[in-house]
């Protein structure tokens, strides 16, 4: 029995058992709404949807699974996973626990994008386009920051860019809310900002799609590049690994998945942060490991705060709201409880 | 193997030394003493090829560091770091595993012949059994030796070790020197740093003294480490000579107390 195998067998078990956990959350998140759809009901409504033949359900239930309930229940998986992903990335890649999928300011990018474009009173998919090339110029203008200050530490130089580029952002951000009308556009740029999942459709699942998967390949390709290149710049180089080429293509693959989720969701915050630090207590630190560990839990975590989010009050409570309740504290126990996670 | 041709280095414009002119054969024991500040990390960083030489060149086996890409580097030269915290509870195994980057293709993982020479480089200081342990739990001598083992993985000619017995105790600080030791019997070039001249007396071959960046002094330890060189290099006043029943020279500090 070589460690290796053990990694692969382990990792095989870790994704049946994710998988099955994450259809069973899947059909109880379908389920609930409402009203309820009993889990039978679904899946015939699912099955008949998939083959076109005729299935034995109400036809308003059939529009609720088709057209409301499972795009929502998509985006929510896609976007926990995602976040999860990115941060896992980032927190390897930076050394540093307190580091989450916005540390390069993707998120207040994407936000001073969508805000904009609410403020110029733009249609949704605009709104979303334009919120992920904010996401990526705000990370690509802290990347050429980094890139042109020379013989510095490069991690650090980076994340001092984005605290600074974040700030110039916000500003903007600001500046916005003042402008916008009270009534009409204020409200919708907060609750954009705490990010939801409310108006989610199947083109939008389908839009952020191609993005998404485009940004996990480098993270699944550099799987085990990325536990070397947590031993900083220095180390990894002269191991013979290019950190610049590599670090380049990890950024570029997080930041895209994280734009992508933030384009359609708005911001919601703590679950790259807290995610990756639970998959860590449960998998270890291995790339190999981590990176599909932080992809359930966090499909499975946003998928069960979205259900919070839509069933337990009358009206929408939005995510970042939710994320942050649960999230925070927990974050506080890691703290005082002196998990040997990082030394 | 190695060979320093007249080089100078530093950060981007500014020099923090010049004109170091020296070789490295194999088997060979080579320290580098200085006081602190007079360019050794930043020697060493030249020497593995994280910064560009200022002027002069870093040859190995006549061809220019400049001209081997990263990974042919890592597969001549290992460089040994003083023993850090790390921030992931890596297990020993997978830390040393990460010294075989330079034979595994980017997109892939470690197969069994990389594991077979991580295992063999723990097997080689005696530290097989520390391999499930994680190396966030295991000592400051342990994670030296852990690192060193992370070197040998690389299959290197040339081990470049940073201060290899700064912060480890009494004991472990020999445990290492021991085994540089017998690395370079069984053929390994060494560079090591150090602040302990007692040290250099133990395992060098050959000693450079390093002062305001420049040579101060290269030659076999005997002839080159005196009460006068460390008088110039760290301002303090020593005696040496060999211990009764000792078999290495010693320098014995002489303190002032402002008396």
């Amino acid at each position: 029995m070589t460690p290796e195998a053990d990694i692969s067998r382990a990792n095989r078990k870790l994704i049946v058992l994710g998988v099955a956990g994450l259809l069973l959350l899947t059909l109880g998140s379908m389920a609930i709404g409402k009203y309820w759809v009993p889990p039978g009901t679904i899946l015939r409504a699912l099955a008949a949807g998939l083959t076109g033949g005729e299935a034995n359900v109400d036809p308003i239930q059939q529009t609720v699974i088709w057209n409301v309930r499972l795009p929502r229940v998509m985006a929510g998986l896609l976007i926990g996973a995602a976040l999860a992903a990115a941060g896992a990335t980032y927190q390897g890649l930076f050394r540093n626990p307190l580091v989450s999928p916005d540390i390069l300011g993707v998120s207040a990018g994407a936000s001073l994008g969508a805000v904009l474009a609410i403020f110029l009173r733009m249609p949704v998919p605009v709104i979303q386009a334009m919120s992920f090339c904010g996401g990526l110029l705000a990370v690509g203008a802290v990347y050429a920051v980094g890139a042109a200050v020379r013989g510095r530490d490069p991690v650090l130089t980076l994340v001092l860019a984005g605290v600074a580029i974040g700030a110039v952002v916000g500003a903007g951000i600001s500046l916005i809310k003042i402008l916008a009308d009270p009534y009409d556009q204020l409200p919708a740029i907060t609750y954009w900002l705490l990010g939801s999942l409310t108006a989610v459709n199947r083109a939008d699942v389908a839009s952020i799609l191609p993005a998404m998967l485009l940004g996990l390949l480098p993270l699944v390709l550099l799987r085990w590049r990325m536990n070397v290149m947590t031993l900083g710049d220095e180390e990894a180089q002269t191991l013979g690994v290019d950190t610049r080429v590599t670090r380049l293509a990890l950024i570029v693959g997080a930041t895209l998945i994280t734009a992508a989720s933030v384009s359609i969701a708005g911001i919601v915050g703590w679950v790259g942060l807290v995610i990756p630090h639970i998959a860590r207590l449960l998998v270890g630190p291995d790339f190999r490991r981590l990176l599909p560990a932080s992809i359930m839990l966090g499909g499975g975590y946003m998928l069960i705060v979205d259900t919070l989010a839509r069933s337990v009050a009358l009206t929408e409570i939005p995510l970042g709201i939710l994320t942050a309740v649960v999230g925070a504290p927990f974050f506080l126990w890691l703290l005082a409880s002196g998990k040997r996670d990082w030394s | 193997m190695l060979e320093l041709r007249d080089l100078s280095f530093g950060y981007g414009a500014r020099t923090i030394g010049s004109s170091v002119s020296l070789t490295l054969g194999p088997g060979e024991i080579l320290a580098l003493l200085g006081p602190n500040g007079a360019g050794k990390t930043t020697l060493f960083k030249t020497m593995l090829g994280l910064l560009p030489p200022q002027a002069g060149d870093v040859l190995f086996d006549g061809a220019s560091l400049a001209t081997l890409s990263r990974a042919e580097r890592a597969k001549r030269i290992a460089y040994v770091p003083q023993a850090h915290a790390a921030l992931f509870p890596f297990k020993v195994r997978d830390v040393v595993l990460m010294g075989r980057a330079a034979q595994v293709a980017p997109f892939s993982a470690p197969g069994r012949r990389d594991r077979e020479v991580a295992a063999g480089a723990l097997d080689r200081l005696g530290m097989s059994h520390l391999g499930e342990r994680p190396y966030t739990e295991i000592s400051g001598g342990e994670r030296q030796m852990t690192l060193i083992a992370r070197a040998l993985a690389q299959e290197p000619k040339i081990l470049v070790m940073d201060e290899p017995t700064a912060s480890l105790d009494y004991g472990n600080q020999m445990r290492v020197l021991s085994h540089v030791r017998r690395l370079a019997a069984e053929g390994m070039a060494i560079v090591l740093s150090t602040h302990n001249p007692d040290h250099v007396f133990m395992v060098a071959d050959r000693v450079a003294l390093l002062h305001e960046g420049r040579l101060a002094g290269l030659g076999q330890p005997a002839e080159v480490l005196t009460p006068a060189t460390v008088k110039r290099l760290y301002d303090i006043d020593v005696v040496m000579g060999v211990l009764p029943g000792g078999s290495f020279q010693v320098s014995s500090p002489r303190l002032n107390t402002g008396e």
